[in-house]
């Protein structure tokens, strides 16, 4: 607008002055690149869905199932002998279960930050991108809720955890942040599937009218009699799958202004809720008074690692995704600059709440709080400790350079090194701690057992299997949203360049 | 109830058209009426002289439940019902169960805000006569519509034919019931 008043009322004057300051015009950076039409978008993002499953799709999936059975197999073990066929023994009773929970919990962060709080900032980068970041979120939550359910020994009470009286009517107690973690986890995982279902919600529709379409146009260009018929009758499962998903929406102005509006309370309500759930289990170390735990530093250095390594499990699925599918103009190289620059912020937090952790033990003048840390950095851990430490401070550092950004499988490998290293560092506060506790007479040394290690491993399985159910049965990609920020949805008119005209 | 007729359907042929077709259907005082994109068109509620969502009314009952269920739920399990000594700390406190307090607002605000969307849009919807219209369906990909329905007293076949004309309109057709 301002730009219009400026080229009308030029005087001489003005003019002469424009010259001789030379202004640069800010060109604003297009979302989805190569000047696509709506009917791309569409076509482009209902075909991973419709076309039949590419043969990676099925190698990556029959890996994914045998993996995840070895969470089950050590599921199965666990409960049929007992909580000790896991490493835990005095003094460290908290041990992997913990740190695979912290963990898990703490990749889902990215994908509530992608859609809630990129969305109130007004971050039109975060369409292409947030639909598989919620999936994510619910995949991790998922795998996070196992551990504390089966670290409680026998499963089978783990309904005891919810505000229901046991058999002597006695309630559970509140003032426990185990208990504020049940609550803040359940929560979290509850609000994460509406705000992705909702969202869902127009693209179902899409998917639910092209089947109808298809269906009544009824042409099968198939090689044989069997694959027509297989194809029709997938498209009549979609017909009712999708039809039942999406509620009846028809895409009416009336329907848009009533989901946008719940889209904007929902992304305010899962806000202060992402910011709250890494508190919350970090009140499960900060509130007990172990030296290396009870620190006020850790809500906030909670929530920025999981919101690092988040964005860490985001780059380590979208970049695989966008060369297969070959998405490159949705998720551009804009996209993935964004994402390494916030991998740098947070991970530079994460290091500053590193130094800071040591600093105050040092100046805090406690003795105990010292050789806690003393003991993290030189002591029987001090291998996970500098695998933490060069994984989350020095990894993220070469995100200042563009060259590295830039450079696809180098990105990818160091999304992959953050998630080694956040896990690292559950495992170094978990651990360290408890192994090296006030009485030296009972420390002792963790290792995991195979039980350990095979519930753990299995759960990257489990995490996969359902990414690529998530891949085949449900839409990538916001496709309304995409449209919304693309030129052609301006109303008040575009030229064919993508550019505004006004 | 076959010959009976829904409305009356025209297509656009980009998003400024249907956006200024829209403030001339609002102008012209058609009520029963409404703009179809596949996309949320950036200021249509004003073009169509719809007022705020009410779906804000419903996340704050909800999160006003979820504030009084939290409070109220740990009061009587832990002070009331059944009085736990634990560490020293107070039977019931406003402190203590915040992060409860805090969840529960959040957890019922959000299926408020969720049902309200729902509520607001009358969905579920098991039919709709526009889903009979074969050009109605490719709203979903890149067509751009506008619907009157015949319910509204302004609705004469031949007048909002050349009305919707008139607006920059073009395959336009009647829907069946």
């Amino acid at each position: 607008m301002s730009s219009d008043t400026t080229n009308n009322s030029i005087d001489a004057g003005q003019q002469a002055l424009l010259d001789k300051v030379a202004p640069a015009t800010l060109e604003e950076q297009v979302l989805v690149t190569n000047n696509r039409d709506f009917s791309w978008v569409t076509n482009k993002i209902c075909r991973i869905v419709e076309s039949n499953a590419p043969n990676w799709w099925w190698v990556c999936m029959s890996v994914a199932l045998v993996t995840a059975s070895f969470t089950l197999m050590g599921l199965i073990w666990l409960v049929s002998t007992g909580v000790g066929v896991w490493g835990l023994a005095n003094p460290i009773n908290w041990g992997w279960a913990i740190v695979n929970f912290v963990f898990w919990i703490g990749i889902g962060h990215a994908g509530t930050l992608i859609s809630a709080i990129l969305c109130l900032l007004k971050q039109g980068w975060r369409t292409s991108i947030n639909r598989a970041a919620e999936a994510m979120t619910i995949f991790a939550v998922v795998c996070a809720g196992i551990f504390p359910l089966f670290h409680v020994g026998r499963v089978w009470f783990a309904w005891w955890l919810f505000p229901l009286p046991n058999a002597n009517l006695i309630w559970p107690q509140f003032r426990s942040p185990l208990e504020w973690d049940v609550f803040a986890v359940s929560t979290y995982g509850t609000v994460s599937v509406l705000f992705w279902y909702m969202g869902m919600i127009p693209d179902l529709g899409v998917l639910r009218d092209r089947a109808v379409q298809r269906l009544s146009a009824g042409v099968y260009e198939e090689t044989s009699k069997l694959r027509e018929s297989m194809a029709r009758y997938a498209d009549v499962f979609r017909k009712y799958f999708y039809g039942i998903l999406a509620m009846g929406w028809r895409n009416a102005g009336n329907h848009w202004r009533n989901y946008e509006m719940a889209y904007l309370l929902l992304a305010g309500l899962s806000t202060p809720l992402v910011l709250s759930v890494h508190t919350i289990v970090s009140f499960d170390f900060a509130v007990a008074v172990l030296p290396g735990w009870h620190t006020t530093i850790f809500p906030p250095y909670f929530v920025a690692g999981a919101i690092f390594s988040g964005f860490g499990m985001v780059l380590t699925l979208m970049l695989p995704l966008r060369a297969l599918y070959g998405l490159h103009d949705l998720i551009t190289q804009r996209h993935i600059d964004n994402m390494c620059k916030i991998c740098l912020g947070t991970g530079s937090i994460v290091g500053y709440a590193y130094i800071m952790e040591f600093f105050i033990a040092w100046y805090g003048a406690n003795p105990y709080e010292s050789f806690a840390f003393i003991n993290r950095a030189f002591g029987q851990y001090s291998w996970a400790y500098y695998i933490m430490f060069s994984c989350n401070v020095f990894t993220p550092q070469l995100f200042w350079f563009k060259a590295v950004r830039e450079n696809a499988s180098l990105v990818w490998i160091m999304s992959i090194l953050i998630n080694v290293g956040m896990w690292f560092e559950r495992f170094v506060i978990t651990v360290t701690s408890l192994a090296n506790d006030f009485l030296p007479s009972s420390w002792g040394y963790y290792s995991p057992t195979i039980v350990d290690i095979f519930t753990f491993a299995g759960t990257f399985g489990l995490f996969s299997t359902l990414f690529l159910m998530f891949l085949r049965f449900l839409p990538l990609m916001p496709i309304g949203e995409i449209k919304f920020v693309m030129p052609q949805a301006d109303p008040h008119g575009h030229s064919d360049d993508g550019k505004e005209s006004q | 109830m076959s010959e009976e007729i829904y409305g009356m359907v025209a297509s656009f042929k980009d998003t400024p058209s249907l956006y200024h077709a829209a403030e001339k259907v609002r102008d012209a005082g058609f009520k029963y009426w409404d703009t179809y994109s596949s996309f949320p068109v950036h200021g249509m509620p004003e073009a169509q002289g719809q007022a705020r969502s009410k779906v804000p009314i419903f996340t704050f009952i909800g999160g006003l439940t979820g504030l009084t269920l939290g409070t109220a739920m740990v009061w009587y399990m832990n002070a009331f019902d059944y009085p736990l000594i634990v560490g020293g700390y107070p039977f019931f406190s406003p402190v203590f169960p915040f992060p409860i307090m805090y969840e529960l607002t959040i957890l019922l605000a959000a299926f408020g805000t969720l049902g309200g969307m729902f509520i607001m849009n009358l969905l579920p919807q098991h039919y709709n006569s526009l889903f009979n219209c074969a050009k109605f369906l490719e709203v979903s990909d890149e067509r751009l519509m506008i619907a009157i329905e015949a319910k509204d007293g302004q609705y004469n076949h031949e007048a909002t034919k050349q009305f919707l004309e008139s607006i920059g309109g073009f395959d336009i057709e009647e829907v069946k019931a």
